[in-house]
């Protein structure tokens, strides 16, 4: 698969080299074709989508391991594996009707209000932009950092905490210790959810506002690799700009690659752990 | 015993037609924006005739290169080939494309105005450097100056645009290009573009979308979209100097008067036409077919098809929000059809 994309993206490569990944303009008009700004943009709405999900996922995760009582973990375990189920474009539809308009209404204002010299608020408030991409991510992301989070930490053996309280830990002591012994499996579900933030397409496209640019401002408008490649394929007329959408692809493709062997390897470290580990 | 021998002849001969007609499958790729068109001549061509046409909707782009490839008999696209596209159609195929107008549409320039109400008056500078980015206010005194009598309040324009490529970018941005030389030099004219400022959505309504929740918004959206959602569009300053509302005939009008000037191979590209009731952002959609068809029986279909498709068919545009060819035009495609040919020999 890379390496059809790699000849199918050949005329691109050459005619732009490495500045395909520096420069930031994207004009089909002039055919010139540089990837930066959707890199930065799924690199962005990525990451951020990750600072909102992993303190809820990972706080929904050890609700339900270790506090929640039993009848209530089932159904709630439940519910959160449901929000990964429901398809990505009607996150697109909830977002364009109820996330942006709310955004646009009452958090940005209030963010510009609140912080008006910082750059991250600057520009019109639209709704639409990077901040409403996160926001949205975020909430898919979710279900998986705390599904798999709660199994990895279902998977703590009991002695673990048994011991601890033993030595007359607190509930909470007890839970910095489950945490701290699951520690590498917790990443491999971070990882595993940003994977899935990175390659998201069309509920993002729906709420980023499709800018190629480069903006410090949270409430502007961006782009993703994703979403540039859902948008513009259909009618790339011709050969360079098809062959610039299909190194899009492949870039984007190297990145998840590389994330998943990241992820792969946090897997294997935490298995090694559980062998060296006494049960 | 006769009747019997009789009506089994005729079952017989009426099975043999059917099977003898339905052999001829043609099969078509490209344009999104007449796909709902398509379908419905398909539907009545196939019961009229027999002959059975199959298209994919992938996409103007996709069009292209599938009939360059020879996959398909036939291309469709809201944009005409560019010549780098012809010499390669040429080189592959060993025979030249022909490019036909098959049907129309308009492009609505609407808008979130509440308190200002339906119909506010634009021209091509004013709206070019709206999407420049150079009139960033709905206040601005060169668009209250269009419309004196009306209030406009001190809001900021929003810009909406399409993300994907699309026609109807291709019809928007040639107008842009032809009322503006700062456009055409900084932005161009293409299927998609590097857009000075605004925001980008998927399809017509996505368009749409950002401009009905959006106060201040402005965008454009086929003309059928707007009709069939009661969206307030403006008027625009067409070349002749008059306010032109966008709807069926003054799109056929801007066809007319651009048929006058045809180009030998039909890309005529017809935004700002010339004529008194032309509406100025409006073009074709072009069938693409080879001039020789090496397979005869499928030459011989998809001419007639073509010649019902540029007549008889185009009454029904106007139920599914296209704007009709003017006769002028029909006539132009009826002399192109009459050129095809397989393996060099008339049809």
């Amino acid at each position: 698969m890379g390496w059809e994309m790699y000849t199918n993206s050949v005329l691109s490569i050459r005619k732009f080299g490495f500045g395909f990944l520096t420069s930031t303009t994207w004009d089909p008009f002039s055919q010139v074709f540089g990837a930066l700004p959707m890199i930065y943009g799924t690199l962005i709405s990525s990451l951020l989508s990750l600072i909102i999900a992993i303190p809820l996922g990972l706080g929904v995760a050890v609700f339900l391991s270790e506090l929640a009582p039993a009848w209530l973990e089932k159904p709630l375990s439940f519910l959160t594996e449901l929000l990964a189920g429901i398809p990505s474009v009607i996150y697109g539809l909830w977002g364009i009707f109820v996330l942006v308009p709310w955004l646009r209404d009452t958090v940005e204002p209030f963010l510009q209000n609140k912080f008006p010299n910082s750059p991250f608020f600057q520009g019109a408030p639209y709704g639409f932009g990077m901040l409403a991409a996160a926001i949205i991510l975020s909430i898919m992301v979710l279900p998986i950092i705390s599904s798999i989070s709660r199994d990895v930490l279902k998977s703590v053996p009991n002695s673990q905490r048994e011991a601890a309280y033993a030595l007359g830990a607190t509930k909470w002591e007890v839970t910095k210790i489950v945490l701290s012994y699951a520690k590498s499996g917790l990443l491999g579900a971070i990882i595993l959810g940003l994977g899935r933030a990175i390659g998201e397409t069309m509920a993002v496209t729906m709420v980023i506002g499709n800018r190629p640019q480069i903006s410090a401002s949270l409430l502007d408008p961006g782009y993703t690799m994703a979403s540039v490649l859902a948008n513009e394929f259909t009618e790339a007329a011709s050969d360079l700009y098809l062959s610039s959408l299909i190194e899009l692809a492949l870039v984007l493709f190297i990145i998840t690659i590389i994330i998943n062997i990241f992820a792969r390897l946090l897997v294997w470290s935490t298995e090694r752990k559980w062998k060296l580990s006494p049960m | 015993m006769k009747i019997k021998i009789l009506s089994i002849i005729i079952l017989l001969t009426g099975i043999i037609a059917i099977s003898v007609n339905a052999q001829v499958k043609l099969t078509g790729a490209g344009s999104t924006f007449d796909y709902p068109i398509f379908s419905k001549w398909f539907d009545t061509y196939n019961k009229t005739t027999g002959v059975q046409i199959n298209y994919a909707s992938i996409g103007s782009g996709g069009g292209i290169q599938q009939l360059t490839a020879g996959t398909v008999d036939f291309g469709a696209s809201d944009a005409p080939l560019t010549d780098e596209q012809m010499n390669t159609f040429k080189s592959k195929r060993g025979t030249d494309v022909i490019h036909l107008p098959i049907i129309m549409g308009g492009v609505a320039i609407t808008y979130n105005l509440p308190t200002v109400g339906q119909g506010i008056k634009l021209d091509g500078e004013t709206l070019a450097d709206i999407y420049l980015g150079k009139i960033t206010k709905w206040n601005d005194p060169r668009i209250v100056k269009l419309n004196p009598g009306r209030n406009f309040p001190n809001k900021a324009i929003i810009v909406a645009h399409r993300s994907e490529g699309s026609g109807t970018t291709f019809i928007f941005t040639s107008y842009l290009s032809k009322v503006s030389p700062e456009w055409a030099k900084k932005v161009g004219n293409s299927i998609s573009v590097n857009w000075p400022v605004g925001l980008g959505a998927k399809g017509t309504e996505g368009v749409a979308g950002i401009i009905a929740q959006t106060q201040g918004a402005i965008g454009y959206i086929e003309l059928a979209y707007a009709k069939q959602n009661n969206l307030p569009y403006c008027q625009i300053k067409n070349e002749a100097g008059n306010f032109i509302e966008v709807n069926f005939n003054t799109v056929s009008e801007a066809a007319a008067g651009a048929s006058k000037h045809m180009p030998g191979d039909l890309r005529a590209v017809i935004t700002n036409a010339p004529g008194k009731n032309s509406y100025p952002i409006c073009g074709f959609s072009w069938i693409v077919v080879p001039k020789d068809i090496k397979n005869y029986e499928h030459a011989k279909a998809l001419v007639s098809f073509l010649k019902w498709a540029v007549t008889k068919g185009q009454n029904d545009a106007t139920s599914l929000y296209y704007a009709p060819l003017p006769k002028p035009v029909q006539k132009l495609d009826l002399e192109k059809i009459n050129l095809i040919t397989s393996n060099g020999k008339k049809l």
